[in-house]
C-alpha cells in the first residue's frame, strides 16, 4: 500500500503542481464551465440534479483524464523516465494503481469541486427562500457516479496510454474514445425498450447506470492490470 | 573464493533472428568497477536489462548478488542502484523531489533520506540547487543526479549504462572524477557500460568486450594490452625505407615492424630496449627526431579485437 501511495506522491508533484500556469488551464476550464458557467445557466435547476445536469457531470472524468492519464504513462515512456523506475524495486501493480488512484482521485476531486462550486453559486444569487442543497440521496449518486466514470476513464486511459508512444497520441485517442463512447451510449438507451425505460424511477435508472459503470470499470481495470508489465513495458 | 557479484552462464536474448545477446558468460567480482565495452548495438543495454531481470534470457542463466535474474528479479532489484541509457529524471519536480522519490520507493525513512539527499549533492556540489525545476540544469549536472539517484539507498552494486555519452570531453571528464571519487568513497561494485575507452581505461579494474552480442574478451587492461601486443616503440624521423624495415623485422626482440609517413611503429617482444634498434636506424642512414615507448592502449586492444572478429 505504501508504494501505491508513494506513486501517488510522485504524480500529484509531478503531474499536478509543478507544471506552471499552463497546467492549471485545463483544470480551471473544466472548473469554469461545469461549476461556474452551467450552474448560472440552469439556475435553480441546477440543484435538482436533473437526468440532463447529472449527465453533464459525468462528463468531468473524461474531460480531465484525457490530458492527464496519457502524460502518466505514454508521457513517462516519452520522456524517458519509464525504464529507470520499471529497474528500481518498485512493483508493477503499484505503478499501475497508483497512477489510477492519482488520476481519479483528481477528476474526482475536481468533479465534487464544481459541484459544490455550483451549488453555492446558484444559491449566492438567489434573492430569496432559504439556502438550498442538492437532494441528498441524488447527490451521493452523482459523487458515486462521478467516481465511477473516473475510474473508467482512466483504466480506458491506461489501456491506451500502454499500447501509443506518445501523450499526443494516447489524447487523441481517448478523446475520440470518449465521443464514441457518449454515442455508444445514447444509441443503447435508445435501442432499449421503451417499457424498460418507463419502468425506472430515476433512482433505479441512476442505479442501474452505477451497475454497468461498476462492471466496465473492472473489465477495463482487470484488463489494465493484466497487460502492464515490466519486460512488454521494456520492449515496447 | 568468494561469489561473484554477478555471473552469466551462456546467457542469451534474440529478438526473433537478432542475437542480441549470444552465449555470454562472464564473472564480475564484488567491489571493482566492471567496464562492458562495445560499439553501438552491441548488445550491452540488452544485457543489463537481462541482469535486472526487466528481460527473460532466450537461453542461459545469470545471477545478480546470487539471485536468479528469471525467478528472482525483485530481489535484485531491491538492491540495485541504476542508471540506464537515459538519465530518467522528472524534470517538471526539483532535484530534491526526485531523490525523495526514489528514497520512498526504498523505504528510507523521512529522516534518513534528507540525511542521505543532503550528503550525496553536497558531495557533488548540487545542494545549492536542490529546489531548482531539474528541467533547469544542465546535462552534466542532470546526470550528476541521476548517479546520485542510483547511490541514494547505499546499493551494494550499481549499473551505469553509457554515463558520460554525448557530452564534451571537459562535461565528460568532470563526471568521470565525480563517479570515481563517488564509487570509492561508498565502496560499490560497478557494472559501467560504455563505448568510450579512455573512461574505461581511467575507472576499471576489469574490462570485457562485447561485439555483435558475443564476449570477444574479459581482463584487466593491463592484460587485455600484453595479449593484443607487447609494448610498443614510435620512431618519428627522415630516411626511413624498406631496408631499415626489414632490418627490424630481423631484430629478434622486434615482434613487428610498420612504416608509414616517416613514423616506425614498432612492437617489441617482452621488456626489450629500444636503444639498440634506434642504433641499427640511425647506422642504416635514418634520422631520428623523436623516440617514444609505450603499451598499447586499451583502443589499440578494442580495435585489435574488432580487427580479429572481422576477419
Amino acid at each position: 500500500m505504501s508504494d501505491i501511495w508513494t506513486m501517488v506522491w510522485k504524480e500529484s508533484k509531478d503531474l499536478l503542481f509543478q507544471g506552471g500556469w499552463r497546467s492549471l488551464i485545463r483544470p480551471l476550464f473544466v472548473i469554469g464551465i461545469m461549476g461556474i458557467y452551467l450552474p448560472l445557466q440552469f439556475g435553480s435547476q441546477w440543484v435538482a440534479l436533473t437526468p440532463l445536469g447529472m449527465l453533464l457531470l459525468l462528463w468531468i472524468p473524461f474531460f480531465v483524464v484525457i490530458s492527464f492519464i496519457g502524460d502518466a504513462i505514454a508521457g513517462e515512456r516519452e520522456r524517458h523516465t519509464l525504464e529507470t523506475l520499471l529497474a528500481s524495486r518498485m512493483p508493477d501493480r503499484a505503478i499501475l494503481l497508483g497512477k489510477i488512484v492519482a488520476t481519479v482521485l483528481y477528476a474526482w476531486g475536481m468533479g465534487i469541486l464544481s459541484l459544490l462550486l455550483g451549488l453555492v453559486l446558484v444559491d449566492l444569487l438567489r434573492t430569496q427562500g432559504n439556502w438550498m442543497f442538492y437532494p441528498l440521496d441524488l447527490f451521493v449518486d452523482a459523487i458515486v457516479l462521478i467516481l465511477l466514470a473516473s475510474v473508467l476513464a482512466t483504466s480506458a486511459g491506461v489501456l491506451i496510454s500502454l499500447r501509443v508512444a506518445t501523450v499526443r497520441q494516447a489524447q487523441q485517442i481517448l478523446s475520440i474514445g470518449t465521443i464514441v463512447f457518449v454515442f455508444g451510449v445514447t444509441f443503447a438507451l435508445r435501442a432499449l425498450p421503451a417499457n424498460v425505460l418507463s419502468s425506472l424511477n430515476y433512482s433505479q435508472f441512476l442505479l442501474s447506470a452505477m451497475a454497468v459503470l461498476a462492471v466496465l470499470d473492472a473489465i477495463l481495470l482487470g484488463i489494465s492490470l493484466m497487460s502492464f508489465h515490466r519486460s512488454r513495458l521494456i520492449l515496447s | 573464493m568468494p561469489e561473484p557479484i554477478i555471473r552469466t552462464e551462456h546467457l542469451s536474448r534474440f529478438f526473433g533472428t537478432v542475437k542480441a545477446v549470444d552465449d555470454v558468460s562472464l564473472e564480475v567480482p564484488a567491489g571493482i568497477v566492471f567496464g562492458f565495452l562495445g560499439p553501438n548495438g552491441a548488445g550491452k543495454t540488452t544485457t543489463i536489462h537481462l541482469l535486472l531481470g526487466l528481460l527473460e534470457p532466450t537461453q542461459g542463466q545469470a545471477r545478480v548478488l546470487s539471485f536468479d535474474t528469471r525467478t528472482q528479479a525483485d530481489e535484485i532489484r531491491t538492491r540495485i542502484g541504476a542508471l540506464l541509457e537515459f538519465a530518467g529524471l522528472y524534470e517538471r519536480m526539483t532535484a530534491e523531489d526526485n531523490l525523495d522519490f526514489y528514497g520512498r520507493i526504498y523505504h528510507m525513512t523521512a529522516a534518513e533520506r534528507r540525511a542521505r539527499i543532503k550528503e550525496l549533492l553536497t558531495h557533488l556540489d548540487l545542494w545549492d540547487r536542490r529546489k531548482d525545476q531539474v528541467a533547469k540544469w544542465s546535462r552534466g549536472m542532470k546526470q550528476k543526479l541521476a548517479v546520485a539517484r542510483a547511490l541514494l539507498h547505499h546499493p551494494p552494486l550499481i549499473f551505469l549504462d553509457e554515463p558520460t555519452a554525448g557530452f564534451d570531453p571537459v562535461a565528460a571528464a568532470t563526471l568521470r572524477n565525480d563517479l570515481a571519487s563517488l564509487v570509492a568513497r561508498e565502496g560499490v561494485t560497478v557494472f559501467l557500460t560504455t563505448h568510450n575507452l579512455t573512461e574505461a581505461e581511467k575507472l576499471c579494474a576489469q574490462v570485457g568486450v562485447i561485439r555483435q552480442g558475443k564476449l570477444l574478451t574479459v581482463g584487466n587492461p593491463d592484460e587485455l594490452r600484453l595479449r593484443t601486443g607487447g609494448p610498443q616503440a614510435e620512431i618519428v624521423g627522415h630516411g626511413f625505407n624498406d631496408q631499415i624495415l626489414a632490418l627490424l623485422r630481423e631484430r629478434p626482440e622486434v615482434a613487428n615492424a610498420e612504416l608509414q609517413n616517416n613514423h616506425l611503429t614498432i612492437e617489441l617482444r617482452g621488456e626489450s630496449k629500444v636503444g639498440p634498434l634506434v642504433s641499427l636506424i640511425v647506422r642504416s642512414g635514418g634520422e631520428v627526431e623523436e623516440v617514444r615507448k609505450g603499451k598499447a592502449s586499451l583502443e589499440d586492444v578494442f580495435l585489435t579485437l574488432m580487427e580479429e572478429e572481422n576477419t
